[in-house]
This record gives C-alpha cells, sequence and structure tokens, in this order.
C-alpha cells in the first residue's frame, strides 16, 4: 500500500518538472515535437531506475554515517558522506555511458533518433536530483527507491510530452513579438504548474 | 582594462544572459527564489562555482584528452561543489540554511551555465579571462534570481529578508507568489520585458 502511495505521489505531487523544476534546460530545449519528447522521456525513466537504485544501495552501504560498519567495528565511526556529490555523479556518468552503448547495439533506429540527448542526459537535474531527495528523504528499503525512480521518470515523461504536444499547437497562434519562442514557453509550463497544484494532498 | 576584458564582463549580465537569453541552468534556480536569503546564497554559491571551475578548466586546457573531457570537468565541478556545500555547513550554527536549499547547492552540479561556459569559453582562452567570464555569467544568474525573489517575497508574505514591509500598509499576502509556477512565470515576464527593450533578441 505504501508503494501504491509512494508511486503516484512521485508522479503527480512531488512532479519532477512542475514542483522541483529538475530536468528544466532539456524539458524546455526539447519539447518542440512529439516524437524526440517522447524519446527522451522513455530514456529518462530508463536511467532513472537503473541510477537510483544503484545510488541507493551505495548509500546506504558507502556513504551513510556508519555505513562502514559492515567491514568491521572500526569503521562505525566512518562517515563519507561529504562524498555523495561525486559518487553519484560519476555513478550516473557511468551508466548513462553504458546504457548509450547498450542502446547503440541494440536498438539502433532509437540510438539515431535520440541523438545527442542521451549523453546529455548525465548532466539531467532530474537524474541527480532523484538520488540527491532519496538521501534526503530517507528511503527505508530498496523497494521504495524503485517505486520512487519510476514515479519520478514517469512524472516527467508525462510532463515533457504534455508540453511539447502544447507547443505544437502554440506554434500556430498570435503571440506579442517580445513573448515569442521561449518567453511565451516559461508562461505556458507556469500555467500548467498550477494545474498541477491541484493534486496537492492528495494520499492513497 | 581594455575593451575585450570589459565585453567579456559585461555580455553575460545583460546582452547574453545565461537565464533570460541562453536559458541555462533554470533547473536548480527556481525553487530557491521564494525569499531573498535563498536567492542571495544560491546565486554567490552558483557565482564561486562558475569561476573556480572556469579557472581550473582553463589552467587544464591543454592536458585534458578531448574525448575524456566531460568526466574531467564533472570532477572538477563537483569538486567546487563540495567545497561550497562545506563552507555553508561550516556557518550553520551563525546562519542555519534551509534543508530543500541544500539540495539545490549539489546541484549546481548538474546546472547547465557551469558547464557551457567551461565548455564554450574556458576550453579555448587563457586562465584570468575564463575566470572573469565564469563570475560574471554567476552574477548574470545571480541578478535573475534576486529579481524573482524579490517580487515573490515582497508578494507573497510582504516581507524582504524577513523583515515585514508591506504588512503596515493593509497588503494582504498573496500566496500564488510563493507556489513555484510564479517563479516561470515571473522569469517569462521578465524575458518579455527585456526583449521588448533589446529587440534584436525577439524570435521569430
Amino acid at each position: 500500500m505504501e508503494y501504491i502511495s509512494l508511486f503516484v505521489k512521485s508522479i503527480f505531487v512531488d512532479n519532477m518538472i512542475f514542483a522541483y523544476f529538475l530536468g528544466m534546460c532539456s524539458y524546455l530545449a526539447v519539447s518542440k515535437n512529439v516524437k524526440t519528447a517522447n524519446g527522451l522521456g522513455i530514456a529518462v525513466i530508463a536511467v532513472l531506475l537503473i541510477t537510483l537504485p544503484v545510488n541507493y544501495l551505495l548509500n546506504k552501504f558507502v556513504l551513510q554515517p556508519g555505513a562502514l560498519s559492515w567491514l568491521g567495528p572500526k569503521f562505525a565511526e566512518v562517515d563519507l558522506s561529504f562524498l555523495s556529490f561525486i559518487i553519484f555523479i560519476a555513478v550516473i556518468a557511468a551508466i548513462v555511458q553504458v546504457v548509450e552503448m547498450v542502446v547503440e547495439k541494440f536498438l539502433p533506429s532509437l540510438y539515431s533518433s535520440l541523438g545527442i540527448f542521451l549523453p546529455l542526459i548525465a548532466v539531467n537535474c532530474a537524474i541527480l536530483g532523484a538520488s540527491l531527495f532519496m538521501q534526503q528523504r530517507e528511503f527505508a528499503n530498496f523497494g521504495e527507491s524503485v517505486v520512487y525512480a519510476l514515479g519520478s521518470g514517469i512524472g516527467w515523461y508525462l510532463a515533457i510530452v504534455a508540453l511539447a504536444a502544447i507547443r505544437e499547437k502554440l506554434a500556430y497562434s498570435n503571440v506579442p513579438a517580445g513573448l515569442k519562442g521561449i518567453g511565451i514557453t516559461f508562461i505556458t509550463v507556469g500555467l500548467m504548474g498550477i494545474a498541477f497544484m491541484a493534486f496537492m494532498g492528495i494520499s492513497i | 582594462m581594455n575593451q575585450k576584458m570589459k565585453e567579456t564582463i559585461l555580455n553575460p549580465i545583460l546582452k547574453g544572459n545565461p537565464i533570460t537569453v541562453l536559458v541555462l541552468g533554470i533547473c536548480s534556480s527556481l525553487a530557491v527564489t521564494v525569499e531573498m536569503k535563498g536567492a542571495l546564497v544560491m546565486a554567490l554559491s552558483v557565482t564561486l562555482v562558475t569561476g573556480l571551475s572556469s579557472l581550473i578548466c582553463s589552467l587544464l586546457r591543454k592536458t585534458i584528452p578531448n574525448r575524456v573531457r566531460i568526466i574531467i570537468q564533472l570532477v572538477v565541478v563537483a569538486l567546487m561543489v563540495i567545497l561550497v556545500d562545506q563552507l555553508l555547513k561550516s556557518f550553520e550554527g551563525t546562519y542555519p540554511i534551509d534543508k530543500q536549499l541544500s539540495v539545490y547547492i549539489g546541484l549546481i552540479i548538474t546546472n547547465c551555465i557551469v558547464m557551457g561556459r567551461i565548455e564554450a569559453f574556458a576550453l579555448g582562452n587563457k586562465p584570468i579571462p575564463s575566470l572573469l567570464d565564469g563570475l560574471a555569467n554567476g552574477v548574470g544568474y545571480g541578478l535573475i534570481l534576486i529579481i524573482v525573489a524579490f517580487f515573490r517575497e515582497l508578494l507573497g508574505s510582504g516581507t524582504l529578508f524577513g523583515i515585514p514591509v508591506l504588512a503596515k500598509l493593509g497588503y494582504v499576502n498573496n500566496g500564488l507568489m510563493i507556489l513555484p509556477p510564479m517563479a516561470l512565470i515571473l522569469i517569462g515576464c521578465i524575458i518579455w520585458v527585456q526583449r521588448s527593450i533589446q529587440k534584436d533578441l525577439q524570435e521569430k
């Protein structure tokens, strides 16, 4: 039951885009048409699903204060949490590299349609942000980190596809000259965010 | 100070502002603009990180092999962010920092401004201009942050740096301004104002 609640919460209430603005750079840059938005969204879900559980295990058995106690009583006092940024980003960069190679080998058509955006996922704040939130919220077990990764990935995917669909239609409307392009996109995202606020406080 | 130096410093603040013109680094910036204090801390941290990592990458530019440069840049940036994070933690006793803000400090690693300036400027220029370029971009980013935070704190809670300003005038706080989507709409408006003045920035 907690899993379902966490899942729904991470998609709608704690949406990566509308509640925390994570992954905004690629969100604004890649949302010009639905097809590429779709591909990037799926890649983000995949990378989140791999990196977050790995970082959870690293946090639990290496980084947390006292996490190294499995090595022996001498290590019980060691606190490596100051290293978390560098370890998390290294894990993410390495896994993105592996995912890129796997996709290139087995799904060449998806690889060519994603192009440059696949390696750029390494610097997508949504991925690092999810790991940092995982560390901050102190999830109770491994399952929760997997569910949280899937939920926030799907939330990000929904957000980017929705914005891409709106922007495709927006291309035909008469926007004031100064607002054209990125300006009106900001305001659209803001209005979508207000709509998403309706999910606030939902719990199952 | 010659003409070129002056341009390096002034360009990122107005004409090539990282947020409103290049649309970089939106990710970690918007959630910290609820109040002036958080925005100021974030602006200073980003300025420090961009300046120092541009300087270091510029010093290393002849020794970094082209193929592994992204990983090396990420490591340099992550080191700088750890330094800033530890610095902020050491002042925690006298100046307590919000737990939410500490996640966004970590997210400076994936802030596109830092990587963008290293890629676009520091790798092809001498250390001192790179340092200035990094610092100026940090200032340009901080300027937008502080403008947004000024309006959000003033209209949302009627205070500035926690000091009541509008309460005496009988102003009723507008709760909408504190919600995250308003930051996007405010940036949209800043872009509108800027592009109405500098017409050459308008998109077609």
